[in-house]
């Protein structure tokens, strides 16, 4: 079931690549080369801590839900959670 | 007037206690108004009193002291691996990572995330979320407000002891480097610790310069090689030219002969137009300009002297400050001199003589910046004394067009590549004068102050956005100028050309109507030479003229003091009070 699911996010127009990554920052699972995937996982971990620090200290009872940051070249989505973080780099339609 | 009143108490009375009693009052003293006092004074009338009625402020500045950062990357490196798995083994990570995802945790949370990725992902398929609507229709630019400029960056001579930076030059591809040479143009003020390094700076770290060019003597000017970005040009102070490769470090790759280079500061090195891509020449104020092929450089490969008599005497020689060359045009150069005289030459000549083809004069100082229109070769700028002209190559008395004379010298100036009628001068009291004379003529569209040292130099990169100039104490400014300096405006090249026509059609019938003068002032003085058959009967006539003049002069000055001596004895009478029939005797 799990399986399906990401391959078919995989599957998807303009998806580039997709990492899954603990709480750690361990890479568990990714379809982008080691030393990307270290690079992502490092630095979109310590984004989306500070996304969420930043929104729970405008009102703490609010909680990061979902992170999107649109670049030129590609949009990174970062679907944040207490244990792990689930990553997808896609090209959007343009 | 004295007035005393007199105390006086008894001795005896000496520390006694104050006894106070009522008195009435008594008049001590009387002062009645003198009226011959006034006329001491004026009566002043109307008195101006000026009243401010609003709130005082006071203003303070604070300013954060300069904060040096470095930039430094970051080593990413795998980590959070439990101590007994060792990151490298593969068969160990790929152990520990089939065991997470078996988690049930796992499972779960990953499917919730999973499917509210598919939500987004769906989203940015469907639809463009940030799309630009009613992109398609063009804006109509009417100068967004007011045309700008602002400082972008600005890059400090690390020296302690500051040098002028006396040229600048943009590289060729991407302008993300800019090259600044640096020397002191005070004759005798070069000191010991003074370096004699030029550098190269990237646009976006200005703490520290990318590289270091270090000359045998401080370059006045520097150029990038619009063929290969790597090689420069640089000539010195001491008149060497040298160049250097910026693969192959701060040194120069190789020098000029001292004996076969110039004699002055090189003022100007240009880079021309040939297949080999290593041809320069380089004009100083010792009179020669010289032709250089990097490969060999222990001799130029020609030589011209600027001698207006065409006669290559160097005594003669006019002092060469700019250099001109438009690759459109490769036999063709022009050379602003010392001397305030632009001087044509062609390249291709077969005799020296004929390698000046015509001047142009007209300035009262040295021609600090020379440069052809980008849209019309025809017409040329040249920036010198308190103004900058305007010319037309066919016109050779006088300039089309010219500035009215500013308050300080103007140092350099040149034209913008991206609009034929904008052009841009610096001046000696730090200001940046953006000029479109198809907007004002009178004016400079833009005065910018830049800083508060004296400007030197000037450089537009090739997009006519970015432009960087030179101060005095070695601070290369970067301003970046509103768009609507910098993009083609709809007409702009028709209205451009028309202005430009009807100057120089101006300039022409001025012309024949002096040529026409002279023509008809030495027809006459031939007449007058056959009437009397003298020798030096020019001379003559002109100090006749003179001797006519005075006398004219002295006759007018005469008639004008009579009159005001009659009116003089008119005001007299009339105050006196005489009758009035007596004015008429007068």
């Amino acid at each position: 079931m799990l399986e399906e699911t990401l391959k078919r996010i995989q599957a998807h127009k303009g998806v580039i690549g997709t990492i899954v990554v603990n709480a750690e920052g361990i890479p568990i699972r990714t379809t982008l080369d080691s030393s990307t995937t270290v690079q992502y996982a490092g630095l979109l971990h310590q984004l989306t801590m500070k996304a969420r620090s930043t929104v729970r200290d405008i009102d703490p009872q609010n909680d990061l839900t979902f992170l999107r940051i649109r670049s030129k070249k590609h949009e990174i989505m970062v679907a944040p959670d207490k244990e792990y973080l689930l990553i997808v780099i896609q090209n959007p339609s343009e | 007037m004295e007035i005393v009143y007199v105390y006086t108490k008894k001795r005896s009375e000496f520390g006694r206690q104050c006894n106070f009693s009522d008195k009435p009052a008594e008049l001590h003293v009387d002062i009645l108004p003198d009226p011959s006092l006034t006329d001491n004074f004026i009566d002043r009338d109307p008195c101006d009193v000026a009243i401010q009625c609003t709130q005082e402020m006071s203003e303070h500045e604070v300013n954060t002291e300069r904060f040096d950062c470095e930039p430094c990357g970051i080593n990413h490196v795998e980590g959070g691996w439990p101590k007994d798995v060792n990151s490298q083994e593969m068969e160990q990570t790929i152990r520990y990572r089939k065991k997470v995802e078996k988690d049930e945790n796992y499972v779960n949370t990953l499917m919730q995330l999973g499917s509210h990725m598919e939500h987004c992902i769906r989203q940015n398929n469907t639809i463009d979320i940030y799309q630009e609507y009613f992109e398609e229709e063009e804006i109509v630019e009417e100068m967004e407000g007011q045309p700008s400029a602002k400082t972008v960056n600005v890059f400090r001579d690390p020296n302690e002891v500051k040098r002028t930076a006396t040229s600048l030059s943009w590289h060729p591809d991407g302008s993300c480097k800019l090259a600044v040479a640096y020397s002191s143009m005070e004759f005798q003020k070069v000191t010991k610790d003074m370096s004699y390094d030029s550098y190269i700076w990237d646009l976006e770290n200005t703490n520290k310069p990318e590289m270091t060019l270090k000359p045998v003597s401080p370059l006045v000017c520097l150029e990038y090689n619009p063929k290969d970005s790597h090689i420069l040009i640089g000539g010195s102070y001491n008149g060497q030219i040298a160049y250097w490769d910026t693969r192959k470090g701060s040194q120069p790759v190789e020098m000029s002969a001292v004996e076969h280079s110039h004699r002055d500061p090189v003022y100007k090195v240009i880079w021309l137009q040939s297949k080999t891509g290593t041809d320069s020449f380089s004009a100083s104020t010792d009179g020669q300009v010289l032709w250089w092929d990097i490969r060999k450089m222990s001799e130029p490969t020609e030589r011209l002297v600027l001698d207006p008599s065409k006669k290559g005497n160097l005594d003669n020689a006019l002092g060469a400050f700019s250099l001109e060359f438009e690759t459109t045009m490769p036999t063709k150069f022009m050379v602003g001199t010392e001397q305030g005289v632009v001087v044509s030459c062609n390249r291709k000549a077969k005799t020296p003589a004929e390698k000046i083809v015509c001047t142009y004069s007209g300035h009262y100082g040295p021609i600090y910046a020379l440069q052809r229109n980008p849209f019309f070769p025809k017409n040329f700028l040249t920036v010198a004394d308190w103004t900058a002209r305007i010319w037309s190559e066919d016109i050779r008395d006088s300039s089309i067009m010219w500035t009215k004379y500013h308050m300080a010298y103007l140092s350099d100036g040149c034209w913008s590549p991206a609009r034929p009628s904008v052009f841009f001068t610096v001046k000696m009291d730090g200001t940046l004068d953006i000029w479109d004379f198809l907007f004002k003529q009178n004016d400079p569209t833009l005065s910018l102050k830049v800083c508060d040292e004296a400007l030197y130099s000037l450089r537009v990169q090739d997009n006519g956005r970015f432009l960087g100039c030179g101060s005095q104490l070695g601070t290369a400014t970067l301003l970046e100028i509103s768009s609507g300096l910098c993009t083609l405006q709809k007409n702009e090249k028709a209205l451009a050309t028309a202005m430009f026509e009807r100057e120089t059609k101006r300039e022409k019938i001025l012309e024949a109507c002096h040529r026409e003068m002279r023509l008809k002032e030495r027809s006459r003085s031939e007449q007058s030479k056959e009437d009397e058959a003298k020798d030096g009967e020019a001379e003559e006539s002109a100090e006749e003229l003179v001797a006519c003049a005075e006398r004219e002069f002295y006759e007018v000055v005469e008639a004008e003091m009579k009159k005001r001596g009659k009116d003089d004895k008119k005001e007299k009478e009339k105050y006196e009070g005489k009758d009035g029939c007596k004015e008429k005797e007068s």
